[in-house]
């Protein structure tokens, strides 16, 4: 924990903001350019890894508790087999996004691929900062803290 | 919507949309039943599955409503509808054991963990078997793999993970030759649908190299000797519930991936002809029935002893892929049925006796046929079984494979696998002689036969080994279906080996 550095405190702070706007840019672009769910959820998660090497993991545990990251995790893969069982029921084959918007097969299709981006950057940005969180809180000698 | 047509892709997107919610459940005893209710949920999918193909003939679901051979294909046939029905039913007939087991040998604030991993790897284990797509088998793969290495690491003896550790070394390489040699087939083919590559395959010479790291690939993933090293510590040190599960599918998947890629896509016996890998199977297969069986008689641990004897058990079914005749593809095919299901019981039995009296090595199990005896009369029809006496399922895949070892003219063949079912009455004579011949050992505390909820999953698969033992046709009819579809009929197709 870095307690008496005020350059790598302020400026975090200020970056923390604009990785996550970031992440976003990624995830809702991905219709149009390279990007999409896994690397949005990659980059957002680097704003909390980032929080965590400044201010310490368990400050970072405060502002993402375990229970919100866990329902993140599971919130993104029921989106995405929500989708698909969505399309089911609306007449379709499994994930057939067609089949969304009953007037416009087309932006059925567009409906479809940003729900189910926006389930893979949840559960990848739950998984991400899980993983992290899970290794930084080891102690050295294995047990946890 | 129209249920029935959904079957496919409900067979897998069942477990998988459960396993999140059971996350969210968090609270142990929901976990179970929930995961409960979805297994068997499952399992009906399953056996729906399987009517519907013997009614109508091979089902294609096309996923996103991409055409196939461009978007993702689910195909059940016969074979596929066969091996769902044994992984989903064995998955649903652990869970009433899984209650107190589970509770016993995992840390309580990691059970809903256990229940979530279960299920999704059950999802990968169904997905490798209804897809038609090479690359999303790999996904599966992958899926039913990480799963079964944290199921695995949640053994509470430490060694359980350095066993799971190992098994996903070795598994991530496993998966990683397999997906290198489709993306070589890819290079040269442009398609990944297993039916549609199958009509696309370059000549012989051009594909040995990808050829050879989906074989390598595959044998890790499914044990066979000499790449088994993973298997007996994955099984002795994980909690039993994973063993049985594991034992009695993940390896059994593995192998009907390999059954699926060499006689479908490459096209089988006619390609044995070519290559000659069936030779190499063949002796492998050979090497590991024996060397399964010998290196069992000498283990302590009965779960490891267990391990070997299942090693030595692949070793049959890989005897069979590479006889390349119908009765011999058919024997490989009911063994894995037949197998899942023996070595479940097994498995169980043992599970039932470490609840009740906290066995791990061979010893421990002294005296235990008077004071459990349903649990040990249950271990010994597995026992009858591994060794392959009529009357038992074991015998139905022995005749098979004699069959067709003979229709192959390989007559040395009978006397090893007479070799290796001799083995098998040395270490099962073991465990019997511990269990009823053995003394009690002195100051132990009274014993009691198992709660009904572990007595009746044993039971029920010991009776199946009785049942699809005397009324072998059931499985075997099916089987020699399949292997007819795979090959041509009976007498027609080429020995292999020769």
């Amino acid at each position: 924990m870095i307690r008496r550095e005020p350059v790598l405190r302020v400026s975090s702070k200020l970056f923390i903001p604009f990785i996550m706007l970031f992440g976003l840019y990624v995830q809702f672009h991905g219709d149009f350019g390279p990007g999409g769910g896994f690397q949005a959820g990659a980059i957002f998660a680097a704003a909390f890894v980032l929080h965590a090497i400044v201010f310490g993991v368990s400050e970072t545990r405060r502002v993402a508790p375990p229970w919100l990251i866990r329902l993140v995790l599971a919130a993104g893969v029921l989106l995405y087999a929500g989708v698909g069982v969505a399309s089911f029921f609306m007449g379709g084959n499994f994930l057939d996004y067609g089949v969304l918007d009953h007037h416009d097969p087309v932006h059925g299709q567009h409906l479809g691929i940003l729900l189910v981006e926006a389930g893979v950057g949840l559960t990848v940005a739950g998984a991400m900062i899980t993983i992290f969180l899970t290794f930084a809180a080891c102690r050295i000698d294995g047990k946890p803290e | 919507m129209n249920f029935e047509a959904h079957l496919p892709a409900l067979q897998v997107v069942i477990p998988l949309l459960a396993a999140p919610l059971c996350f969210l459940l968090r609270q142990k005893s929901l976990a179970w039943l929930f995961s409960t209710i979805v297994t068997w949920l499952t399992f009906a999918v399953s056996v729906m599955l399987l009517a519907a193909v013997r009614e109508n003939g091979p089902i294609s679901y096309h996923l996103g409503g991409w055409e196939p051979p461009w978007g993702i294909e689910y195909y059940v046939d016969t074979l596929s509808a066969l091996i769902l029905v044994i992984v989903s039913g064995i998955g649903a007939v652990v869970m009433p054991f899984a209650r107190i087991s589970v509770e016993r040998e995992v840390e309580a604030e990691r059970i809903y963990v256990f229940y979530v991993m279960y299920l999704l790897c059950l999802t990968g284990l169904l997905g490798i078997t209804i897809t038609g797509d090479a690359f999303n088998l790999f996904v599966f793969l992958e899926i039913s793999s990480l799963s079964s290495y944290v199921l695995i690491s949640l053994g509470k003896d430490r060694r359980a993970l350095t066993a799971s550790f190992r098994y996903l070394i070795m598994g991530t390489i496993g998966a990683t030759f397999y997906v290198i040699g489709i993306g070589a087939l890819y290079m040269m083919t442009g398609t990944l649908n297993m039916a549609d590559l199958a009509t696309r395959l370059p000549e012989l010479q051009k594909m040995e190299a990808a050829l050879a790291f989906i074989l390598v690939g595959l044998s890790l993933k499914l044990a066979l000797f000499p790449l088994h090293l993973w298997l007996p510590n994955a099984y002795a040190f994980a909690p039993t519930v994973v063993t049985v599960f594991l034992a009695a599918t993940a390896t059994k998947v593995s192998v009907y991936a390999m059954i699926r890629i060499v006689y479908s896509v490459f096209g089988g016996t006619a390609f044995f002809d070519h290559v000659g890998i069936d030779e190499t199977t063949m002796a492998l297969g050979l090497i590991g029935m024996i060397a399964g069986s010998l290196v069992a008689i000498f283990q302590r641990n009965v779960k490891r002893l267990l391990a070997y004897s299942s090693i030595s058990q692949i070793g049959y079914m890989m005897l069979g892929f590479s006889l390349g005749n119908v009765f011999g593809l058919a024997a490989a095919i009911v063994h894995i049925i037949n197998h899942a299901i023996m070595k479940a019981a097994m498995f169980m039995a043992i599970g039932c006796a470490t609840n009740q009296a906290r066995v791990v090595s061979v010893d421990d199990l002294a005296g235990l046929g008077r004071r459990m005896p349903l649990t040990m009369a249950a271990m010994v029809v597995g026992c009858l079984s591994l060794i392959g006496v009529p009357l038992t399922v074991g015998f139905v895949s022995k005749w098979y494979l004699l069959r067709g070892a003979f229709e192959a003219g390989l007559w040395p063949i009978a006397f090893i696998i007479g070799l290796s079912g001799l083995l098998a009455v040395i270490y099962s004579w073991r465990l019997i002689e511990a269990a009823y011949f053995a003394k009690e050992p002195e100051g132990r505390e009274e014993v009691h036969e198992a709660p009904p909820s572990m007595l009746i999953p044993l039971w029920i698969l010991a009776g199946l080994c009785i049942l699809l033992g005397t009324n072998a046709s059931w499985t075997l009819d099916l089987a020699i279906d399949v292997a007819t579809a795979l090959i041509g009929p009976a007498g027609t197709g080429q020995g292999g080996g020769q």
